[in-house]
């Protein structure tokens, strides 16, 4: 139930918005919650978008994770 | 891509397993709690405790919004819906048990329940039938909460109430770290009901009572990396809220979404299954907004409710002192074909989601 899926915003009209999780799976859902743009990423939840996802953040995470190791690693820090 | 936002790299996972079994060589029994069925569904589905040492346990709270929801409640909207108003529900709670019987019970008997995946979608049917009364069964956690607050502070159709039963999270948390029996040593905090509510809620913890708060995303390796991370701070001895979910969750949350949420509920002292009554965990419409309350509207109040069934131990499991198959009914007359208590309803609850990985155990990332 709170459960929210990413998906991307390729179409928008008003606070009306067409998404796309992926696989073909198209779904209208209300923006009127988030500031988002075509080609954003959004959670969507119940219908809903809850928050705009930061495609920069995300991809980073991966490296940030990496290097967290790494360092600590490098350092020897326990 | 969507896929790209998945982060699952099996090799990184592995990695912080290990570094994890480093950090946790030198501690005793260490008790991490999250509240999030999603988290416990990610956790016990990708076999993420068959990747933690011994000494490291993942103890599931009360994060399943269906299993919390007190029996009174579900009888409130079944009554409604037997006494003919169009109840409309989230998938889930259509078999959670009332006192004397589900919402799915009450279709049986030709009362009109409807599932629907979103309250949008109830607005839509109220228009559609404006002489018949719809109610919205609403439901969830802070996640769930502002879409409600949208379509209510919108001025739905004439014809649509709602029957609030929104449930807040942080306070629920609270409860726990006073359980003192439970001596939890941090928290894993929920990733969504966090967009919404962003990170101040959770201040307390840490400052407090000493309780290291990470807030995780739902790919296996952020769930991974949320544990480490607590187990750095019991380390260094200094507990923090830490936020691993970035690209979703912002320090204040979503902005829009609080202010709505405020504008349109009050908050109250609430009853949740199985954890008797928790100070400010819920939500009344505000004044202003009273006459979209179902139970001033359609006068239904009930009380009291049956919340445990005789045997059924939801209300340990809900605040992780046993696991599910600790409870004698668990696969024996409790199963997900033929549930007990609302932990084994909900796609949510602990038991179901112990229950269903018993037949489908896989671990893709080990
Ligand atoms: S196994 Fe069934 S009866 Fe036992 S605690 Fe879980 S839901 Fe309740």
């Amino acid at each position: 139930m709170c459960l929210a899926i990413p998906a991307r915003v390729i179409e928008k009209n008003g606070n009306r918005a067409r998404v796309d999780f992926g696989g073909g799976v198209l779904r209208e859902v209300d923006l009127t919650l988030v500031e988002a743009e075509v080609g954003n990423y959004v959670l969507v939840h119940a219908g809903f978008a809850i928050q705009v996802l930061d495609e920069e953040e995300a991809r980073e995470t991966l490296h940030f994770w990496g290097e967290i190791l790494e360092a600590e690693e490098l350092t020897g820090s326990k | 891509m969507v896929e790209d936002l998945r982060l699952r790299n099996p090799k990184l996972a592995r990695k912080v397993a290990e570094k994890i079994k480093e950090l946790a060589s030198r501690e005793p029994l260490i008790k991490i709690c999250h509240v999030c069925g999603t988290h416990e569904w990610v956790i016990t589905h990708y076999g993420l405790r068959s990747l933690l040492p011994e000494n490291v346990e993942i103890i599931p709270g009360p994060g399943c919004p269906v299993c919390i929801v007190p029996a009174s409640e579900i009888d409130e909207a079944v009554q409604l819906a037997l006494d003919g108003a169009v109840v409309t529900c989230f998938g889930d709670v259509l078999r959670v048990p009332g006192s004397r019987m589900s919402l799915l019970d009450a279709k049986a008997r030709g009362a009109d329940v409807r599932v629907v995946y979103s309250v949008a979608d109830a607005v839509k049917m109220a228009e559609g039938e404006p002489e018949r009364q719809f109610v919205f069964f609403a439901i969830g956690f802070e996640t769930t909460v502002p879409s409600t607050a949208v379509e209510v502070a919108k001025g739905p159709p004439r014809n649509l109430s709602f029957l609030v039963s929104h449930r807040l999270i942080p306070p629920a948390m609270r409860l726990l770290v006073e359980m003192r029996e439970l001596s939890l040593n941090g928290f894993i905090a929920p990733g969504h009901v966090s967009t919404i509510i962003g990170l101040k809620p959770y201040q307390s913890f840490p400052r407090e009572y000493r309780m290291p708060t990470v807030i995780a995303g739902f790919e296996p390796l952020d769930i991974l990396l949320g544990i480490y991370m607590i187990l750095k701070q019991l380390r260094d001895g200094e507990p923090r809220l830490e936020n691993e979910y970035v690209r979703a969750v912002r320090p204040e949350g979503n902005l829009k979404a609080l202010s709505l949420m405020n504008e349109v509920f009050d908050v109250e002292d609430g009853r949740w299954r199985g954890l008797g009554v928790i100070s400010a965990s819920t939500l009344k419409l505000r004044r202003e907004y009273e006459r979209y309350d179902s139970r001033i509207r359609l006068g239904v109040k009930i009380e009291q409710g049956v919340d445990i069934r005789p045997g059924c131990s939801c209300h340990l499991v809900l605040i992780g002192r046993i696991k599910p198959p600790d409870c004698p009914l668990f696969m024996r007359a409790c199963t997900p074909q033929s549930p007990v208590g609302p932990c084994m309803v909900s796609s949510e609850g602990t038991c179901r989601i112990w229950a269903r990985a018993g037949v489908e155990l896989r671990s893709s990332i080990s």
